[in-house]
């Protein structure tokens, strides 16, 4: 392992990390000058990002003899990278006080980060530490940017602003970070296509805030102020899912929850769908195969949600498709925002809801879960195992959008899976320990919703409610789960491998 | 600096070299090849892009994105394959084609193939390789030779021994007893490469590149204490399309060639298209076979055969037995440059660079600004492709035009080495100034040179 390379690179992370914190010292330093009766988080998130600097520029000063890094390398600086991120990125929430238990602190910016939304905070009111009341606008304008940043991955908007490393390498560095099974670039240059993913990312996150903001200043939303239309559309880019009220999304329009729900719809698709759009290849862009299948799931799944909660937990029907579009996107795209308490819905659509949270959003998206292109993948290959039950002799091949997939992809696709179940396993057994949790429901779906990044769960994890009564051991579970998932297991586990510091192993992404 | 849209079509060995050339050159490179693992290990070395598919079959030249592309270089394994894929090219998108057409049978009429299928450039990897090797036979003390303006100057770079009259001494020193015409533009002492100056000492072991005006070559090395004799009797281990080549050349000039190939079918083609040669069918490592075939009486011994170390190791025996031969060797594989550098083996020819070379002097050559002032009419990397050397004409828009060489402001690194004024080289002096219409030779080792101006200080 290039020990050098991975040193400097996460020193350039810390050093991004420091610049990035100065948008919530700037939130900061508006807000005080507007209203000084709140909290002032000036000078916490400025010693964080002096921290965070001092870091950097120490990592930075280690002169890599070679700059060329390998899959493991790549795969050792997400890891250590995120982990790192997130733990400079608690700081400001234990020092302002807001929320003082700092493995709270840690597990708010991990989901943050993440894109998960899960909170450890309660929304009782009334500005006690550990309730999402006491965050002033920095601290909450910080949790919501945390999933911008995380949702396209912060080492690829580094790589957007320089090359990180000699010759093909950043490649490495893109596949680690980036979610799906078979990460390519758009355009040969990888900084290039950084840029152009980062670009599309940052219109599309324009757009959603103007439309939110429109809608305020049109006057249908007195709530919708210009800070929640970004802290919120921030939120949807990454497929986040933190809420900026102690209400939820209850307080807004109809409006400003269709627009939400569109763009988490549009956030969930495979970014290289809108670079074909934007190279005027409609016809490659809406035949891909996974955009397919992920609207049609979405499709299917809101027409069932809303026939089965018509009656039942809406009366009105317009009432029910809304609330079911919203909530059904917002679970396929794991982001996690929510409109009513869906824990209330009947078992049928919490059975649908539970189950998209294993699917996901499609990949080379902000979305998490098992991906829709792998499912589909999985699929076939069991159709095609299936068949050759009957007829042994029988060569069919899977195909994948018209193209032959290979067979390392199936297995390297199938491995995932397997290793994603015993996490997941692994992961209920920890958490059913916790004496704060009595509902088997609430171990089950509560893993569910981290590992896939989705936020919310059900029973004692509901929507209205939080995370933050569970004793430590399930915190630090749903910790890595939340890591684990949004960086698809392998860099994470790559660390923990003892012959991943053999000097002659070669590790190939297996998936 | 306009970067270019390249798609490389076959990445062998060749390919794998010319798309990560290109892509520190920052173009944007795209590789195609049939065989995914050679793509995937591409684009995880290089800052490249990969298709896998067919590159003659338009579809996939479409996905490579040829609509918008610049240029299109073919370098599958197969002659036909890559014209297919030209032809293709062309017809879909309008790029400029490079084919890569080995086969000698095709030599005849690659002047019409070229132009019926309009490709800008027909490369020939071995038929190159064996214009160098006979450069560097025409003059054995040469490590590598290089030819510039039509074979006006030569760039030769040799390794200095204490018989070298410059061993020891300041250049400066040197060339004041020197009548030649002759310009040190680069030496490597150890591992690092200098452009000197008239202060420079020049050591024993050092390497060094000297532009000469050709027909005071063999002067300047006499003069510098080299015995200079011709090649008249050279023998060629491994009969493949190199040897063929070089043969053909060499019979020309009435050299007595010796060849010796293991395979008899091949020996025997050979043996019919040559009857002038000395057509040996045996096993050239044969120690015994080489010593009866009169390997001692040798002037040369060049080994071609396909493997990289029987080559090496048969330049190393020739080297015992007969140190008066002059060694040529043919390396394909470039990972182990330094290892075999240390050696000492004697001139080393890879024909993965020399093509390589040959392309990206064409894409440098086609990637320049407008309002150019120069076009490049060669580009050559010597001293272990760490420093290069570039025939520019010099045209009107030029702003190096009117001002004397010691009042233009160059970058570090580069020295003009030569001018080529109405057919005749001189090196220029400090108070000599560059025409328009002259040919240039710009040595340099940092910088990434397109066009004569690019050799001025911003």
């Amino acid at each position: 392992m290039n020990k050098r390379m991975i040193a400097r690179t996460l020193g350039f992370l810390l050093l991004a990390e420091a610049v990035l914190l100065l948008l919530p010292v700037f939130t900061a330093l508006y807000y005080q000058v507007r209203f000084p009766s709140e909290p002032n988080d000036v000078f916490h998130f400025l010693a964080t990002a002096g921290i965070a600097a001092v870091l950097g520029l120490l990592l930075i000063s280690v002169r890599p003899k070679d700059k060329t890094i390998y899959a493991r390398d790549g795969f050792a600086i997400v890891s250590l990278g995120w982990i790192v991120m997130s733990l400079v990125g608690a700081v400001p929430f234990t020092i302002t006080g807001e929320i003082p238990n700092y493995l709270d602190a840690l597990f708010e910016i991990v989901s943050g980060f993440t894109t998960t939304g899960a909170s450890i905070l309660s929304t009782n009111g009334g500005g006690a530490p550990g309730d999402l009341s006491a965050l002033s606008h920095a601290s909450l304008l910080w949790r919501s940017f945390s999933h911008w940043l995380g949702g396209m991955g912060v080492l690829v908007f580094l790589m957007a602003v320089l090359p990180l490393a000699g010759g093909g390498g950043d490649i490495h560095l893109m596949r680690a970070e980036s979610p799906g099974p078979d990460v390519g670039k758009l355009v040969p240059k990888s900084n290039q296509s950084a840029r152009i993913l980062y670009l599309i990312y940052t219109g599309l996150t324009v757009a959603e805030i103007l439309f939110l903001y429109v809608g305020h200043h049109c006057g249908t939303d007195p709530n919708m102020d210009f800070f929640t239309s970004v802290c919120l559309s921030f939120g949807t880019a990454g497929t986040g899912g933190f809420a900026t009220r102690i209400s939820g999304f209850a307080d807004y329009s109809h409006y400003s929850q269709t627009v939400i729900a569109v763009f988490m719809m549009l956030f969930g698709v495979n970014f290289s769908i809108y670079y074909l759009l934007l190279c005027k290849r409609f016809k490659d862009a809406f035949r891909d195969e996974e955009l397919r299948v992920y609207l049609g799931v979405l499709g299917i799944a809101v027409a069932l949600v809303t026939v089965n909660t018509f009656k039942t937990a809406f009366t009105n029907f317009g009432d029910a498709l809304h609330h079911a579009f919203f909530q059904v996107t917002s679970v396929i795209t794991t982001t996690g925002f929510s409109t009513v308490d869906f824990n209330q819905w009947p078992n049928f659509s919490r059975v649908i809801l539970f189950l998209l949270m294993f699917l996901g959003a499609s990949a080379g998206s902000t979305g998490g879960g098992v991906k829709v292109v792998r499912c589909i993948l999985m699929l076939k290959a069991a159709k095609v195992g299936a068949r050759r039950l009957s007829h042994p002799r029988n060569v069919t091949s899977v195909t994948f959008n018209g193209k032959p997939v290979s067979r390392d992809t199936l297995n390297n696709t199938t491995t995932y899976f397997i290793v994603y179940s015993a996490i997941y396993v692994t992961s209920v057994f920890l958490v059913a320990l916790d004496p704060n949790l009595t509902s088997i429901t609430s171990v089950v779906t509560g893993v569910a919703a981290t590992l896939n990044n989705i936020g919310p769960a059900l029973e004692e994890l509901s929507p209205t409610a939080n995370y933050g009564f569970l004793w430590p051991l399930s915190k630090i579970v749903f910790i890595f789960d939340m890591l684990l998932g949004r960086l698809e297991i392998f860099p994470l586990l790559f660390l923990v491998m003892p012959s991943a510091y053999k000097r002659h192993f070669r590790l190939h992404k297996p998936y | 600096m306009i970067d270019l849209k390249i798609i490389v079509v076959g990445i062998g060995k060749v390919g794998q070299t010319v798309a990560e050339q290109l892509a520190l050159e920052e173009h944007d490179v795209t590789v195609v090849d049939t065989d995914p693992d050679a793509v995937n290990d591409a684009v995880q070395s290089a800052d490249v892009i990969g298709v896998i598919g067919n590159g003659a079959v338009q579809r996939t030249l479409q996905e490579a994105g040829v609509a918008d592309c610049d240029l299109v270089i073919a370098l599958t394994g197969s002659d036909e394959v890559n014209l297919l894929c030209c032809l293709m090219a062309q017809k879909t998108g309008g790029a400029r084609t490079i084919a890569r057409i080995r086969n000698p049978e095709y030599t005849g009429q690659i002047g019409l193939i070229q132009d019926s299928l309009g490709l800008a450039r027909a490369i020939n990897p071995e038929k190159e390789a064996a214009a160098e090797i006979q450069r560097i036979l025409k003059m054995p003390v040469a490590r590598n030779a290089d030819m510039f303006s039509m074979g006006k100057v030569e760039l030769i770079s040799f390794i200095v021994d204490e018989n070298c009259m410059l061993c020891g001494k300041a250049l400066s020193e040197s060339f004041a007893h020197i009548k030649a015409r002759a310009l040190v533009c680069a030496v490597e002492h150890g591992g690092e490469l200098t452009i000197p100056d008239g202060n420079f000492v020049v050591q024993k072991g050092d390497v060094a590149a000297a532009l000469i005006p050709t027909a005071e070559v063999p002067d300047f090395f006499r003069q510098i204490g080299f015995r200079t004799s011709n090649v008249r009797n050279i023998m060629i281990i491994g009969g493949g399309k190199i040897a063929y080549y070089l043969v053909k050349s060499l019979l020309r000039l009435n050299v007595s060639v010796t060849i010796i190939e293991r395979n008899r079918e091949i020996a025997e083609k050979l043996s019919l298209e040559f009857p002038k040669a000395n057509v040996i069918h045996g096993d050239g490592t044969n120690r015994s076979l080489l010593l009866e075939e009169g390997l001692t009486h040798m002037d040369a011994l060049c080994s071609l055969t396909g493997i990289d170390e029987e080559n090496i190791v048969l330049s190393l025996f020739a080297k015992n037995v007969a140190p008066q031969v002059k060694t040529v060797t043919k390396v394909n594989r470039t990972a182990f440059q330094e290892v075999i550098r240390a050696i000492d083996v004697g001139s080393v020819v890879y024909p993965k660079y020399t093509t390589a070379n040959l392309i990206l002097q064409y894409v440098r050559a086609n990637s320049k600004h407008n309002g150019n002032g120069s076009d490049m009419q060669k580009l050559t990397r010597i001293l272990n492709n760490r420093a290069e050397a570039i025939e520019f004409t010099v045209t009107d828009g030029s702003r190096v035009i009117g001002k004397t060489l010691t009042d233009l402001e160059l970058k570090k690194g580069i020295l003009i080495g030569s001018i080529i004024r109405a057919g005749k080289a001189f090196i220029p002096r400090g108070s000599d100034m560059i025409q328009a219409g002259d040919s240039v030779i710009v040595v340099t080792i940092a910088q990434r040179l397109t066009e004569i101006d690019d050799i001025l200080k911003d």
